[in-house]
C-alpha cells in the first residue's frame, strides 16, 4: 500500500514538475496514434490491434493500457468515473481520477449515469450503460489463446483462421475436473460472431452486460501493447457447451446493506470468527439504493464449517 | 547415386484397376535445405485404404519426404495432389494455410515419433481426443466425452484414465493416445513418422498389432516412415526404398523384401537378416 501511494505521489509530482505537459498528459502525436489503433479496433470488433504503448508515470499493474485510452479519447467536457474492484474509493481509483483532474482538468464523478468515460479494472457497473458512454477496460492479458500457445505468430494465425476449438478444450477440462465450468473470471467470449476475446478480469457475472450494450467498450493492455473494442450493440456470446450452458454467479442472499438481489456481491469478513457480510461490489449502486430507502438485513453469515477461527 | 537406372522399378504401377482415383498423387517432388538435397525426384500414387512404407537408413530423406507430402514443409519442385472424399482435388503446394490446416485436422492425421510432439501434455486424455471434434464444431460435452471413452477403449487404455493427463501415461500408452487423438475425426489419410521408434521392443509389438488392426478395420490410407523393415513388412502393402534423398526401389512390400533388385535394397535386407 505504501509503495502504491508513493507511486501516485511521484506521478503527481512528475505532472506538476513538467508544467507544460500536454492536455491529458500524452502528447498529441501519441494520442493520434492511440486513436488510430482504436478506430481500427472498433472497425474489427474483438480483434487485437497492436499499438505503440507509451511509458506512463506509473507501473503497468496500474492499468496503463486503460489510462492511455482514456487520455487519447478524453475531451474538456468529459466526465470521468474510475472503478477498481467495483469501488470508486480504492487508492487506484482515487489516484487515477485525481491524475486526470490534474492533467486534463476534467470533471470526475462516482455516479455511473453522470459519467461519459468509465475506466474500470474488474467490474461493469450494475446500472445499465447508455448510448454515448464509453467503457475503458484495463487489461493485463489480452490474448485468450495464450494459456495454450506461447507463440504470438501462432495465436495470430489461429485468430485469422478462426481456429477456436482449443477454447472449448479449456472449458472441457474445467468440466472434466470440476463437474462444471469453473472459470469465473476472464470468461472467454465470441464478439460479433467472429473473434474470441478475453474480457479481462471481469467476473462472468458481467459478461451478459457486454452483449448488445449501448455504450462503446474499449480495452487496453499497456504491457502487451494491444487495444481492442466492442462497438455499441454488438453481440457478445460467452462460450459454452449445449449440455453445460453458460450461467452467471448467483448468491443465496441479498446485499446486506441495500437488499439488492440483482447485483454482484463481495464477501467481507467482519469478525475474528470468520463471519461474512455479503455486500454489493458496486459501491455507487449500493449507496444509491440505500439513499432511495432500500435496506438490507445487515446480518453477517457464520463462517462455513471447517474455516474461520473456531479453534 | 544421383540417378536411378531404369533396370529397377521405381515408379509405382497403380494396383487399382477400378475407376477410383488415387488419394494422393506425388509427382517429381524435391526439397532442398539450401544446397543440400533433402529428397528429390520422388513420384508415387497412394490409393484409398493403402499402406505405403518409406524405408531407408538415417538421413536418406524419409522425414523430409513425409513432411512435404503432408504440407508441413515447402516443396522446392514438383506437385502433390490430394483428392478428398468427394473427389475434389487439392494442390497441396499451393493450398492456402487455412485449408491446409483444416485438412490436417479433419481428413488427415499425423502421428509423430515422439508422443510429446503430437499430444497436449497438460490436457487430459479426454481433452486430447476431443480436440479435433471441438475444432470441427462439436459443442456437446457428453458426446465429446463418450467419443473419448470409446477411443480409449479402441486403443486399449482403461476408461478410468480418461481424465488423467498423458504425463502420467507410459510411453506406449502415450503413443496409443496420440493415435486415438488422430483417428477420432475419421481421417482418410494418416502420416506416421517412426510411430514405434521410441518404444522398447515388447511395447512395439503390441502397438504394431493395434495399428494393423485399426488400419484394416477403418480402411485407412497410411504413409508410414520407418527404418525398420520388419515394421514395413507387417503393415505395408507397398514400399519405397530411399537412399541419399532418392527413391532407389519401389514395389509391393513382400516382393521388395523377398526379392530386392537394387544393390542398396539388397544390402538393407541382408543387414536386417544378419541382425
Ligand atoms: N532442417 C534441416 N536443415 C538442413 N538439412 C536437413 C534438415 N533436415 C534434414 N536435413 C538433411 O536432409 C537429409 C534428409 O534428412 P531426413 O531428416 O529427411 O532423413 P531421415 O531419413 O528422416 O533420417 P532419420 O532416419 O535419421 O530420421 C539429411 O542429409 C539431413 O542431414
Ligand atoms: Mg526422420
Ligand atoms: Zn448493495
Amino acid at each position: 500500500m505504501t509503495a502504491q501511494t508513493d507511486t501516485m505521489h511521484s506521478m503527481e509530482n512528475h505532472a506538476e514538475a513538467c508544467f507544460q505537459y500536454n492536455f491529458a498528459y500524452l502528447d498529441e502525436q501519441t494520442k493520434r496514434m492511440v486513436r488510430r489503433a482504436l478506430l481500427k479496433a472498433v472497425a474489427v470488433p474483438g480483434y487485437q490491434v497492436p499499438f505503440g504503448s507509451r511509458e506512463m508515470p506509473m507501473p503497468y499493474g496500474w492499468g496503463t493500457g486503460g489510462i492511455q485510452i482514456s487520455a487519447a479519447i478524453m475531451g474538456q467536457d468529459d466526465v470521468l468515473k474510475v472503478i477498481d474492484q467495483g469501488s470508486d474509493d480504492t487508492t487506484n481509483a482515487v489516484s487515477i481520477r485525481s491524475f486526470f483532474r490534474k492533467v486534463a482538468g476534467v470533471a470526475t464523478t462516482t455516479h455511473t449515469s453522470e459519467a461519459t468515460i468509465i475506466q474500470t479494472r474488474h467490474r461493469i457497473p450494475e446500472e445499465a450503460l447508455q448510448e454515448g458512454q464509453v467503457m475503458v477496460y484495463q487489461v493485463p492479458i489480452p490474448e485468450p489463446l495464450r494459456w495454450l500457445e506461447p507463440s504470438e505468430t501462432e495465436t495470430r494465425t489461429m485468430h485469422a483462421l478462426e481456429e477456436y476449438g482449443i477454447m472449448h478444450v479449456k472449458l472441457y477440462e474445467d468440466i472434466a475436473r470440476h463437474g462444471e465450468i469453473a472459470t469465473s473470471y476472464d470468461y472467454p467470449v465470441l464478439v460479433g460472431g467472429r473473434y474470441v476475446m478475453s474480457p479481462s478480469p471481469l467476473p462472468k457475472f458481467d459478461n451478459p452486460k457486454m452483449d448488445n450494450c449501448p455504450a462503446l467498450q474499449l480495452f487496453g493492455a499497456g504491457r502487451e501493447k494491444r487495444v481492442y473494442a466492442i462497438p455499441p450493440y454488438t453481440t457478445v456470446k460467452s462460450l459454452d457447451f449445449e449440455d453445460h450452458p453458460f450461467a452467471v454467479q448467483t448468491w443465496l442472499r441479498p446485499c446486506a446493506l441495500c437488499g439488492s438481489t440483482e447485483s454482484y456481491l463481495d464477501e467481507v469478513i467482519v469478525d475474528d470468527a470468520g463471519a461474512r457480510l455479503y455486500v454489493c461490489s458496486d459501491s455507487d449502486y449500493c449507496a444509491a439504493r440505500q439513499a432511495q430507502g432500500h435496506v438490507g438485513d445487515g446480518m453477517p453469515v457464520a463462517a462455513p464449517q471447517g474455516t474461520g477461527k473456531e479453534a | 547415386m544421383s540417378t536411378v537406372s531404369s533396370q529397377y522399378p521405381t515408379t509405382m504401377e497403380p494396383m487399382n484397376t477400378s475407376t477410383e482415383q488415387p488419394l494422393l498423387q506425388v509427382e517429381n517432388v524435391a526439397h532442398y535445405y539450401g544446397s543440400r538435397v533433402g529428397c528429390a525426384k520422388v513420384s508415387f500414387s497412394l490409393w484409398p485404404g493403402e499402406v505405403l512404407a518409406i524405408v531407408g537408413e538415417s538421413g536418406s530423406g524419409k522425414s523430409t519426404l513425409l513432411n512435404i507430402i503432408s504440407g508441413r514443409l515447402a516443396l522446392s519442385e514438383g506437385s502433390i495432389t490430394y483428392r478428398d472424399a468427394a473427389g475434389q482435388p487439392y494442390d497441396i503446394a499451393n493450398l492456402p494455410e487455412g485449408a491446409k490446416r483444416r485438412l490436417l485436422r479433419t481428413e488427415w492425421g499425423f502421428v509423430h515419433q515422439h508422443p510429446r510432439d503430437g499430444l497436449r501434455m497438460a490436457v487430459s486424455a479426454g481433452g486430447n481426443i476431443g480436440e479435433r471434434l471441438m475444432a470441427c464444431g462439436e459443442r456437446h460435452y457428453g458426446t465429446i466425452r463418450n467419443a473419448g471413452k470409446e477411443w480409449l477403449h479402441r486403443v486399449e487404455i482403461p476408461e478410468n484414465r480418461l481424465d488423467d493427463t498423458p504425463a502420467s501415461y507410459s510411453g506406449g500408452m502415450q503413443q496409443r493416445l496420440q493415435i486415438a487423438r488422430n483417428l477420432v475425426s475419421s481421417p482418410r489419410l494418416v502420416f506416421m513418422d517412426e510411430p514405434t521408434g521410441g518404444l522398447d521392443v515388447s511395447v512395439q509389438a503390441k502397438l504394431l498389432d493395434l495399428l494393423r488392426h485399426l488400419v484394416r478395420n477403418l480402411g485407412l490410407a497410411v504413409v508410414l516412415v520407418t527404418h525398420d523393415l520388419a515394421v514395413a513388412r507387417l503393415l505395408a502393402d507397398r514400399m519405397l526404398v530411399m537412399h541419399q534423398g532418392a527413391v532407389v526401389e519401389a514395389g509391393l512390400a513382400d516382393q521388395v523384401l523377398d526379392d530386392p533388385h537394387h544393390p542398396y535394397t539388397q544390402l538393407l535386407v541382408s543387414s536386417i537378416l544378419q541382425g
